[in-house]
């Protein structure tokens, strides 16, 4: 692995003073959470970093607080502790549920929530080392090439699906996102976040250079409301879903009041579905609901030359996951 | 004629080529300066790391991954790189108890940390009940991955000492085994669960 320098911050502004720093002084500086992604990205000479500025040492964003109002969550807390955490098991279950059904333990226990969320794609052309659209070229190598598992909504000019598994949980959930950078914080809605590559190729989301994804806020979801993460893979374990969605609904007596369903693996940002969610409003949530709900839930979808099963994929598994929450 | 074993070969060859390595240097050959020092300097830091319980402190260079650490500066070398890219499980060491691949994880952020690596299971010739169940339930075929697999299966029965053999997969799941012997793996965890020794 090319040198670099290790520096460990003690609080957000050391570690936003330390990038700008870094660029004043023409040097590439990168953010290290976990670090299994970034190291990795170093290895395969996809970035290669003068100093790493180690979130781990930055006290008190390892924390989860709690109270009537919602819950914030630090960037820096662990995939496993967050899918292990026991308010968040019951109250906001999408989120546990889509921590847990990232990669593997030894991934999780290492894993921040903001790593997870600011992750690079793993399409096969980027971690290859071509240079498309998110390695700064002018091309993506997927509309010709090998595109079975890119994007069926929101692609172009750049086809990638946005990698991470607690993204669309917190745009169901409603989160909001804390920014910290050299002009202080700023706070973006989850949905907000995320940038289709029609707005910017290069870059998945909001962040500006020197700029951290601090904390997460969810708000505390109303009585009577159920949540889950469904994810299909193309094996049991240990890959990114190849189509999943995150459900939130607030029922009343058997009746939906509100719905908020949000794929994964479709986009290259987490895809909400409002047309659905529309539906479902005020409705007794049936099978023939369900299924008329998967059939809303693809329209407007424009399928690669390889990607196409993930339309009836897609159908099935919004169907399922409204009924497994109707149950 | 006298039997080579496979460790016999490799620590001949291996001397072959450490041989061939020294003798530039005896000449004095101009290669010695190009051995002994790196050709960038790459910034390095003193840690202290905690690895079976025994206190080391080091300079290790910022760059260097806690697998490499372990392996290449304090001859662990039970702990194996398969893929060094955090995608096999054969680098699996606990930190803090818990496992992580240590192919991906930085010794610098390790410093102040308590390891436990595949070496530490053992104390003597007494056996962690996992690797007597290993040997036992063949759980073993070339043993590259096992190392990985012992510490996954010891931070799983360490929190769990009764899995059932779907929580053993699960646990597992990130350990890949070239082998394919899943199911021996999963057999020798649950029989070690079974016998009730919670490792000291």
């Amino acid at each position: 692995m090319k040198g670099f320098t290790n520096v460990n911050p003690k609080n957000l502004t050391q570690a936003v003073t330390l990038l700008s720093q870094a660029q004043e002084s023409g040097k590439k500086a990168a953010i290290a959470g976990g670090g299994s992604d970034l190291l990795g990205m170093i290895k395969d000479d996809l970035v290669s970093p003068d100093l790493l500025v180690n979130l781990k040492s930055v006290g008190g964003l390892d924390k989860i607080e709690s109270n009537t109002s919602g819950l914030k969550i630090g960037g820096s807390v662990t995939l496993a502790t967050l899918s292990q955490h026991p308010l968040i098991r019951s109250k906001y279950k999408a989120l546990a549920e889509a921590a847990d059904s990232v990669a593997t333990p030894q991934i999780r226990n290492t894993a921040t929530l903001a790593g997870n969320l600011c992750q690079r794609p793993w399409c096969w052309y980027f971690r290859a080392g071509f240079p498309c659209f998110k390695a700064g070229g002018r091309k993506c190598y997927s509309v010709m090439g090998e595109n079975q598992l890119h994007a069926i909504f929101g692609g172009g000019p750049s086809f990638i699906v946005h990698p991470s598994d607690t993204a669309p949980a917190l745009v169901a959930l409603d989160a909001s996102f804390h920014v910290i950078g050299p002009a202080g914080e700023r706070v973006a809605s989850a949905a907000e976040f995320f940038i289709l590559p029609s707005k910017n190729a290069a870059t998945e989301n909001i962040l500006q250079p020197n700029e951290i994804l601090a904390e997460i806020h969810i708000p505390a979801p109303p009585q009577q409301t159920k949540s889950t993460y469904a994810k299909i893979m193309d094996r049991a374990t240990w890959t990114h879903a190849v189509i999943s969605a995150a459900v939130s609904l607030e029922m009343s007596n058997g009746v939906c009041k509100r719905a908020s369903i949000v794929l994964g693996g479709v986009a290259p940002i987490p895809w909400p579905l409002p047309k659905v969610g529309q539906m479902l409003a005020g409705q007794k949530l049936t099978a023939q609901l369900a299924a008329q709900a998967g059939e809303v839930a693809v329209s407007g979808a424009h399928p690669l030359a390889k990607n196409g099963y993930k339309i009836p994929l897609t159908k099935a598994l919004v169907r399922r996951t409204l009924l497994s929450l109707a149950a | 004629m006298k039997p080579i074993s496979r460790r016999l070969f490799i620590e001949e060859t291996g001397l072959g080529i450490l041989s061939t390595t020294v003798l530039p240097s005896v000449t004095g050959s101009p290669v010695e300066a190009q051995v002994n020092s790196p050709a960038v300097s790459a910034p390095r830091t003193k840690i202290t790391i905690k690895v079976n319980d025994v206190s080391h402190h080091l300079e290790v260079e910022d760059r260097w991954t806690l697998a490499e650490t372990l392996r290449d500066h304090l001859e662990l070398t039970g702990t194996k790189i398969g893929c060094d890219r955090g995608e096999c499980g054969a680098c699996t060491v606990l930190l803090n108890e818990k496992p992580i691949y240590s192919c991906s994880y930085l010794s610098v952020w390790a410093d102040g940390q308590s390891i436990q690596t595949v070496e530490g299971l053992a104390h003597g010739d007494h056996l962690d009940p996992l690797q007597q169940a290993f040997i036992e339930h063949d759980g073993p075929q070339c043993g590259y991955c096992t190392s990985g697999q012992l510490m996954s299966a010891r931070a799983l029965l360490n929190h769990n000492p009764s899995p059932t053999a779907k929580e053993v997969r699960r646990a597992l799941s990130g350990n890949i085994c070239r082998c394919s012997n899943y199911n021996r793996y999963v057999e020798s965890i649950l029989a070690a669960a079974k016998r009730g020794q919670k490792h000291a």
